[in-house]
């Protein structure tokens, strides 16, 4: 019985592990978009003491290593006895995490954005929040499409770092099942592809996402 | 196109007969912006200074002076995108900007008053990810509450005057400046505020596209809108205009209707100022 055998063996494991991956994937990238919306807000300014926290915030999460704050919630929190699981644990900090790349990313769009179009939007009656979410933000979203596609990248190879807390995500599968038969290469090699093809189809899915904002000349794909 | 055309009373012409076709005469004494003693500064630089201005209703002023007289800001107080130091001014009886406490309004209300005027910029500031159409409804929609059917019917009709339905669909970045100028005209109309204010509408346009925005405004003066614009087109402004005001360093230093203020003004300075822009 050959190595590769061994592991179409355990396909099932695989499976699961892949199926736990994206939901985690799915889950905290919503929640991180909708983070790094509600920040981009607050730092629109209608709320001044805000501003300057969030500021910090984002940065202290951009220069924080991305496993520390895993261990923070999942070690650190119950100190404070707040306990999360593994499983929530992982989520929230992919969510909190890439949510303030997300944030810093939409935030540098912002300081180009036309200050004529906010003017045209105030002088058509236009309060803060609505001109936020249905003028300043969709082109926003639209400029900044490619660097969301590679974040997403970063966010999707960020949840294999959950396996250190025992999330049972797609490389734990891998870990486990080198470990229980001693086929290291094959099992990761097995792994990446699972990465690798999720990569590509969100790659093509974003490109795709291009020619809706290129028809409104955001940009040219 | 505009020269030696005698300028027509607002209201004449073009009116349809279910609107009241006040002519000179007859015109309403109703006051549709009324500024009073406005004063600004920027950087300790005085741009206004102690400003009164009238503006009845279905007039259309037209506010001339060189490049740092201060006409735009002028403009610009009217619906509060510039904050003036001191002074008021209301549109259709109501102040803007400041509550009946004396305290500035807040952002709601102040988002009303500004919903009775509608603004055209020197630079469009369209919104680029919505097209024509939905540039048009978007405020109505979503600051008047208007449904979706009665904001594009709406629409369509204000695309029509403007000459632009055929574009509809197009989105701004495939429009012209003269294009793109008339769908902001659209864009303001739709709001159907009690004063539009132009803020040099022609100025960021190629020669041969300001023809086509002027005869929009123009069409529009004859069908009554009170309109303050800001020009430097002084055919057009001669043509379109009841009352014109001239501004200098911040003071209005003359104010007649079209005839006296193009033939026969009382200062020195708009006399060498319409010298100049003659030729």
């Amino acid at each position: 019985m050959s190595n590769w055998e061994i592991l179409w063996g355990a396909r099932e494991q695989f499976w699961s592990g892949f199926a736990s991956t994206m939901e985690i994937f799915g889950l905290s990238i919503s929640a991180a978009f909708a983070i790094g919306c509600g920040m981009l807000y607050l730092l629109e300014g209608s709320r001044p003491r805000l501003t300057v926290p969030v500021r910090v915030f984002i940065d202290a999460m951009r220069m924080l290593p991305f496993l520390i704050l895993v261990y923070l919630l999942y070690y650190g929190l119950p100190a404070f006895d707040i306990r999360l699981d593994a499983w929530w644990s992982g989520v929230g900090a992919l969510a909190v995490y890439h949510g303030c790349y997300f944030a810093e990313i939409f935030r540098g769009a912002r300081l180009t954005f036309p200050p004529g179009q906010v003017e045209a939007a105030k002088a058509h009656g236009f309060t803060k929040g609505k001109m936020f979410f249905r003028l300043i933000l969709p082109q926003i979203v639209m400029q900044t499409r490619p660097l969301l596609g590679n974040q997403l990248i970063y966010a999707l190879k960020d949840t294999a770092f959950l396996v250190i807390i025992t999330v049972q995500e797609l490389t734990a599968a891998a870990n486990s099942l080198s470990g229980t038969y001693f086929i290291p290469t094959e099992a990761f090699i097995v792994v990446i592809g699972f990465y690798w093809a999720v990569s590509v189809v969100m790659e093509i899915i974003i490109k795709q996402c291009g020619r809706f904002s290129a028809k409104r000349g955001f940009d040219h794909v | 196109m505009f020269e030696k055309s005698t300028p027509e009373p607002a209201g004449s012409g073009q009116t349809t007969p279910e609107q009241s076709a006040p002519d000179d005469t007859a015109r309403s004494d109703r006051i549709a912006v009324s500024i009073r003693h406005l004063s600004k500064s920027f950087d300790g630089v005085e741009v206004l200074r102690d400003v009164d201005l009238e503006v009845r209703e279905g007039d259309v002023v037209t506010i001339l002076g060189s490049s740092g007289s201060g006409k735009s800001t002028l403009l610009r107080c009217i619906n509060w995108l510039e904050r003036p130091d001191s002074g008021s001014i209301h549109i259709g009886g109501q102040r803007i900007g400041v509550n009946d406490a004396g305290r500035p309004m807040p952002v709601r209300e102040l988002a009303k008053v500004r919903a009775r005027t509608g603004m055209v910029f020197q630079s469009f500031n369209l919104w680029p990810h919505l097209n024509v159409l939905h540039n048009v409804t978007e405020a109505p929609i979503h600051v008047l509450g208007k449904s979706k059917a009665e904001a594009e019917a709406l629409a369509r009709d204000l695309l029509e005057k403007v000459g632009m339905s055929p574009k509809a669909d197009a989105y701004p970045s495939t429009l012209s400046g003269g294009q793109k100028q008339r769908v902001a005209i659209a864009r303001a109309l739709a709001m159907q505020p009690e004063v539009m204010l132009f803020d040099e509408p022609t100025s960021a346009l190629d020669p041969e596209l300001v023809g086509e925005v002027l005869a929009v405004i123009k069409d529009l003066s004859a069908e009554g809108y009170t309109m303050v614009i800001v020009t430097h087109e002084m055919a057009f402004a001669r043509a379109v205009s009841d009352q014109v005001v001239f501004l200098e360093k911040g003071l209005i230093i003359e104010q007649a209707d079209p005839e006296t203020f193009f033939t026969n003004a009382s200062t020195e300075r708009v006399r060498q100022f319409l010298e100049r822009n003659e030729g």
